[in-house]
């Protein structure tokens, strides 16, 4: 289990820190499509501001809730990436063929773009939880088990 | 080609992956090996693969760093010092010959972004060519890997998936 870390200057400054790199993760996410980034360094990110706060503030305070009740969505990304193929294949195309999404006003190639988007969203989600999920593996076993199935 | 800027990041790629072996205390390796990360995307970023130095500096500096702190915390507080038996003959003879052969084939490698290498010349160019009207995505690394591609990384997915879930069933102890 980890304690709430005693120094005050690591606490002021991962209350300033942690919103700051889970807004970048959210740009690198959706920046993904016009420049470096993406769903797996993006989930990462996101991921890695979850596990800051944890190791800053410790696994019993508020602010770690989010990171602990993440990890009830573990297989939402694989669904939400799946998902899409599958809503592909209901528009009457193949698995994965964003230009069969059935969006009215919307022409091939942005229907891909679109597909793209929420592709990443399911990388990114899986990733995160994952992160977060080996972090808690590795720190806490006790406590884990009792906040899931108590 | 040879740039100015590569000899010095080499030297520190060499230093830092030598450091991490041969450095007797467990944590300064964790560190070594994540700075070592850090030096090597800055050489994917110099070579221009943007995409790939972004997921090493996150993951290999970042994350995989934490990954390992956590495990040296979580596994052997007091005892974290080396001892490392002297190399074998075997290994003293294998691995200069590997070492020869590696740099041998290296010499038959197309050049740095040649042209005519078989890797630009076979399906690269139609994916540059029409992967922004096809998509309207303007970085083809990710058309490439989200839509051309899409299925490969949606197992890639299922793999980081399976890691997690073997990372709960092993780690994760029953309550009492």
């Amino acid at each position: 289990m980890i304690r709430p870390h005693d120094s005050i200057i690591v606490q002021t400054l991962g209350r300033f820190l942690i919103p700051v790199v889970q807004i970048f993760g959210l740009y690198v996410l959706f920046f993904g499509q016009f420049g470096p980034g993406g769903g797996f360094v993006g989930g990462v990110i996101l991921g890695t501001g979850m596990i800051l706060s944890v190791l800053i503030f410790g696994h019993g305070a508020s602010r770690s809730q989010i990171a602990k009740n993440m990890l009830h969505g573990d297989g939402v990304g694989m669904l939400i990436y799946a998902g899409i193929g599958g809503v592909c294949m209901i528009g009457g195309g193949e698995f994965l063929n964003y230009a069969n999404l059935e969006i009215p006003g919307l022409e091939d190639a942005a229907r891909r773009s679109l597909g793209i988007v929420l592709t990443q969203i399911g990388v990114a989600v899986d990733v995160a939880v994952t992160a977060v999920s080996i972090v808690f593996s590795l720190s806490a076993e006790e406590i884990i088990e009792d906040s899931i199935n108590g | 080609m040879i740039f100015p800027f590569e000899i010095p990041l080499l030297l520190l790629l060499l230093v830092t992956a030598a450091g991490a072996i041969l450095v007797k205390d467990l944590m300064s390796s964790v560190l070594l090996l994540g700075t070592y990360s850090f030096f090597l995307s800055l050489i994917w970023a110099w070579f221009g693969a943007v995409d790939v130095a972004f997921v090493e500096a996150v993951v290999g500096a970042g994350l995989g760093t934490v990954l390992f702190l956590l495990t040296l915390f979580g596994t052997a507080p007091k005892d974290t010092r080396l001892r490392r038996p002297p190399p074998s003959l075997v290994t003293l003879i294998v691995f200069p010959l590997l070492g020869v052969l590696m740099l041998y084939a290296a010499s038959d490698l197309p050049g740095f972004g040649d042209p005519n290498s078989p890797a630009s010349t076979h399906i690269s160019p139609t994916y540059i060519e029409r992967s922004y009207q096809d998509t309207h995505t303007p970085n083809v690394v990710t058309s490439v890997l989200m839509d051309y591609r899409s299925l490969d990384t949606m197992v890639e997915t299922v793999v980081i998936f399976t890691a997690g879930i073997a990372c709960a069933l092993l780690l994760r102890r029953e309550s009492k």
